[in-house]
């Protein structure tokens, strides 16, 4: 392959039409034929895409790489996100020291047995909703009745911000993560949830409660060792990460087993909390929703797969090939609950792997352990192929997802 | 089996604990890895080897079979 422009794909890649659960082929071919190539960006610029499983775990763990999207050939996938990256620095955007320092003033906020004490709580809100659901209209939307609700009830009562300013928040949220329009909208979306979380951080402060937001106020904000602005910051990321990918698999994740009933089948009727949370696992590799993708810049100059990267190139880590190719998983397009492979980077890989990962689990386990249970007879009420997905949205997912039961 | 962690590499991600919780645990103070048996019975040792391979800080390090 060249480097002439005209023969240099652009970034992001369109899907196929027809496979709205698949990675864009021209990715899968890229990871047999020339798995280490050059995109071209929406600025003009151009990076280069990682594709194969081995070369995204190798890179993601370089410590010659770097998240800081300030440096000149970070690769930014649009207008939109280079505003959003530059302009709030959390530990996503961090490299080591700095990163190591802030991650682990959360890191037991959702350490595993952290999370497993939440799980009664999540179960009640899964369980509370579904109750809701089936008392309401019959055809629903899963995503605003359920898969929405569900990670942001959750995130919610984890952090201690109020489940009744959701509206407030969602929207704030859906101008923030929509990949397209004016940056300068945004950046004032985010903007206006800085200030709520400002306000948060007071008001924890003053009536602390066993949540998030009161001990990072007592704890950091008290002491000095944040500032209020500082931890609005991460409370928008923990907000808006802790529940868009959440819900998006949610509901991609049912789409997909609607279009699988024999394995939805085995799932409802197992009854096997280590069946349900093999499925979940195969959910997060098959479907991989953060498909803007773990993108980073060279430090100095490295090899990846062969190809001399040059510092200050940009890279891009393609997870959802990666999570696809047969040198890590066989038969890796066959969707397969009962594959049992926890090695896929889903939630990335290296030092910024997902820090909310064990509460995604518990959450998706809970979910579709309870769902099919609970409404065994829940069909499309469309026909699948006339679904709407988001291909312009940070988490890739179903627009809406019209259910009947 | 040998199994060696070090904790300045920790990520805190958790799914050490997952794979083997009779092996690692987390620090209640900051979520970072803590080992409950450097010497784990032969039972244990795929799911170590799981812990280890899929560990984003590659900070698990295995001696022997």
């Amino acid at each position: 392959m060249t480097d002439a422009s005209s023969e240099t794909p652009m970034f992001p890649i369109a899907r196929a039409a027809g496979c709205p659960f698949d990675p864009p082929p021209e990715l899968s071919r890229n990871r047999e034929q020339a798995p280490v190539s050059r995109v071209r960006l929406w600025d003009g610029s151009t990076a280069w895409m990682v594709t194969r499983y081995a070369d995204v775990r190798a890179l993601l763990a370089d410590p010659r790489v770097s998240v800081d999207v300030a440096q000149p050939g970070f690769p930014h996938t649009n207008a939109v996100s280079k505003a959003r990256d530059t302009q709030m620095k959390t530990l996503m955007q961090m490299d080591a020291p700095e990163h190591i320092t802030n991650r682990r003033r959360l890191t037991a906020e959702f350490m595993v047995k952290r999370v497993e004490a939440l799980r009664p709580t999540i179960q009640q809100i899964v369980d509370d909703l579904i109750d809701d659901l089936l008392a309401g209209p019959n055809p629903v939307d899963l995503v605003e009745a359920f898969a929405l609700p569900v990670p942001s009830m959750v995130i919610c009562e984890l952090l201690g911000v109020p489940y009744t300013d959701r509206a407030y928040f969602q929207r704030v949220a859906g101008e923030l993560l929509m990949d397209q329009g004016d940056p300068a909208k945004a950046m004032a979306a985010s903007e206006e949830l800085h200030v709520y979380l400002e306000n948060l951080v007071e008001e924890r402060n003053a009536e602390p409660g066993d949540n998030v937001f009161s001990r990072l106020a007592v704890e950091q904000y008290r002491t000095g060792a944040m500032t209020r602005r500082e931890i609005a910051t991460l409370g928008q990321l923990l907000l808006v990460a802790g529940h868009d990918t959440t819900a998006n698999t949610i509901a991609l994740g049912t789409a997909l087993l609607l279009a699988h009933p024999e394995q939805l089948a085995a799932i409802r009727d197992s009854g096997d909390p280590a069946l349900v949370a093999r499925a979940v696992e195969e959910l997060l590799r098959y479907l991989t929703v953060t498909h803007t993708e773990s993108r980073r810049v060279a430090r100095e100059d490295l090899v990846v797969g062969g190809q001399l990267i040059r510092q200050g190139e940009g890279i891009i880590a393609v997870k959802s090939t990666a999570n696809r190719d047969p040198a890590a998983f066989s038969d890796p397009d066959t969707l397969d609950i009962h594959r049992g492979a926890r090695h896929h980077v889903a939630f990335g890989y290296g030092a910024h792997q997902c820090l909310g990962q064990p509460l995604a689990r518990v959450e998706l386990q809970v979910v579709f352990d309870t769902l099919f249970r609970r409404i065994p007879t829940l069909a499309p009420a469309v026909p699948l192929e006339e679904l709407t997905f988001k291909p312009n949205a940070v988490f890739y997912g179903v627009r809406d997802l019209p259910v009947t039961w | 089996m040998e199994v060696i962690v070090d904790q300045d590499a920790c990520a805190g991600s958790g799914q050490c604990v997952l794979s083997a919780p009779e092996v690692f645990d987390q620090r209640d103070t900051d979520g970072i890895v803590v080992l409950l048996n450097d010497n784990p019975d032969p039972r244990l040792h795929d799911d170590v080897h799981e812990a280890a391979r899929i560990c984003p800080g590659r900070a698990i390090t295995l001696i022997g079979p």
